[in-house]
């Protein structure tokens, strides 16, 4: 098993394993209904709160302000950590919000 | 963030664009078919966000989407507006084939290397043969699943079984009776080979009677490339960490910006229990001291080290070594048992949770410096603003307030060495969990 025998001669066929795992299975969802405009409309702006990304959506709240104004921007930040799911967020987002950007991931 | 987008998207029914730097185009994409919804609206920004000027951001969402060419806000716009309707992902359910189909032992090599299910070394070609023979050493079913495993948060748990986990040693050339070791590391489920952007790395320590059963080096060299089985166990747990996860493919499932040369072989050794003035790892995580287990550990991106503990300013130095250790993960001690006897003399540390308290006291900076670090800033900062403690607190300091850079149970002491000095070491890395050998035999 230290790699110094060769398993068959040189040019004949052998069979191995295969050393990936399996994959997990995946369950297709459905995209929630676009809006037909933006006008009037209250988008949030949702920080995850990593590497300045609420830097980037100041700058994207003012690209509103400026060019579409009728679009209320709000910016709400992740009560914590990327890496957990935040259902308090979502559910003011969904209460309050027609649309939601969310930033900056990696 | 396109976890959170969908969630948002599917489960409250509110439309969402994901903003991205471009870096990320590809981990993005096979996120978005993980979770169910491939066409999730996204856009990309240029990498980086961090530390740019507002005048420069202001340019990004000005700009064009470095993947696409279009527009940055005409693709967000659009996103909350048009296409996807009610467009759905096909669910992923295709499976892993148990065999590859047959070639000649030089083809195969190649189509391992260019499939990246090694690391770049040659392996050993895992025959049906050489997988039985290490299956034999173990009591556990070929098709018991053995754990769950993925690169990061929320990209997906892979599973495996003992055979696939067999398939992985064989390639790395461990011997079949080390395979018991390399099901629990497998059984832990924690990767050794995760795509964190900070290029981290595992670290194992071996406990118990084990480490004398199958020749384990924690002597002379326990750390470095001297031991066939500190070698390929950690080499195993490597490569059964990148392929039975599913990958481990720079710029896809893999992101560490620099990477981490221990990667190889997550820099694995047994603790030096004989020669150590207290309780080996293992017995403080519970086990008996006959019990067999291994630690597993991650991260391995800061490290200091020093030669012994000099009789005044011993303290001081010490106290330097722990401020160049990353603050989320933990100083784990690496002590020469030298070293760790001058531990004892010294600082009257007759137990490693004493020096580890010492440690913790010790470990202190500025609250404003602390708060300012842009780690402390992604990880910790969101946590305690949240009221997580002890975070929490910490967050209440002045300024200049000295506050502790660590959490005490999570700094950790391990003695490896073989007395040819008292040269000791710092790894900045995080304890994960203890797992026992003696169940995988």
């Amino acid at each position: 098993m230290d790699g110094v025998d060769t398993p068959t001669k040189s040019g004949s066929l052998i069979t191995v394993h295969n050393p990936v795992g399996y994959p997990p299975k995946v369950s297709a969802k459905t995209a929630a209904p676009r809006l037909d405009s933006l006008d009037g409309k209250i988008v949030y702006l949702v920080d995850c709160r990593f590497d300045d990304s609420i830097k980037l959506l100041k700058q994207i709240e003012g690209w509103f302000a400026d060019l579409m104004p009728s679009v209320e921007t709000r910016i709400i930040s992740l009560n914590n950590t990327y890496q957990k799911d935040d259902p308090e967020t979502w559910k003011e987002i969904q209460a309050k919000g027609d649309g939601a950007i969310f930033g900056v991931g990696h | 963030m396109s976890t959170h987008a969908i969630t948002v998207e599917t489960e409250y029914g509110v439309p969402t664009v994901a903003l991205h730097t471009d870096i990320f185009a590809r981990v993005v994409k096979s996120v978005s078919q993980v979770k169910g919804l491939a066409e999730a609206p996204k856009a990309f920004v240029p990498q980086p966000v961090m530390g740019k000027s507002d005048a420069e951001l202001k340019e990004y969402v000005y700009g064009n989407d470095p993947v696409t060419g279009v527009p940055v806000m005409q693709e967000i716009i659009e996103g909350l507006t048009q296409g996807l309707g009610m467009a759905a992902a096909s669910g992923g359910t295709e499976s892993t084939p148990r065999l590859v189909d047959p070639d000649t032992e030089e083809n195969l090599h190649q189509r391992f290397l260019e499939n990246r299910w090694t690391d770049m070394l040659p392996i050993i070609l895992p025959t049906e043969e050489r997988v039985a023979e290490m299956l034999a050493h173990t009591s556990h079913a070929a098709d018991e699943v053995v754990g769950r495993m993925q690169p990061t948060h929320n990209r997906g748990f892979w599973e495996y079984t003992v055979e696939k986990v067999a398939v992985n040693a064989v390639m790395s050339g461990a011997r079949p009776e080390y395979f018991p070791v390399i099901l629990a590391l497998a059984a832990s489920g924690v990767t050794s080979r995760g795509s964190t952007s900070s290029s981290a790395a595992g670290m194992v320590v071996v406990n118990g009677p084990i480490r004398h059963e199958i020749d384990m080096n924690c002597g002379i060299g326990a750390l470095g490339p001297y031991n066939h089985a500190n070698a390929t166990i950690g080499r195993a747990y490597s490569l059964l960490s990148q392929n039975l996860q599913g990958g481990s493919v720079p710029g896809e499932t893999y992101m560490g910006s620099q990477g981490n040369n221990s990667a190889y072989n997550g820099m694995t050794f047994a603790e030096n229990e004989e020669r150590s003035p207290w309780e080996p790892l293992h017995v403080q995580k519970g086990f008996k001291p006959e019990d067999s287990t291994v630690s597993v550990f991650w991260g391995g991106r800061s490290h200091t080290f020093c030669l012994g503990l000099r009789e005044t300013h011993w303290r001081a130095h010490v106290a330097q070594m722990l401020q160049g250790i990353d603050t989320t993960t933990s100083p784990v001690f690496l002590l020469d048992p030298i070293t760790a006897r001058q531990f004892v003399e010294r600082g009257d540390f007759d137990t490693k949770e004493k020096l580890i308290h010492w440690a913790w006291e010790t470990a202190k900076m500025p609250a404003a410096e602390y708060w300012d670090l842009q780690l402390v800033q992604n990880y910790v900062y969101p946590r305690a603003t949240f009221g997580e403690e002890p975070m929490a607190s910490k967050l209440k300091a002045a300024p200049d307030e000295l506050i502790h850079m660590f959490n005490e149970d999570a700094i950790e002491v391990v003695v490896v060495g073989g007395e040819t000095n008292g040269y000791w070491q710092i790894q900045g890395t995080r304890y994960n969990k203890t797992v026992s050998v003696d169940d995988w035999r």
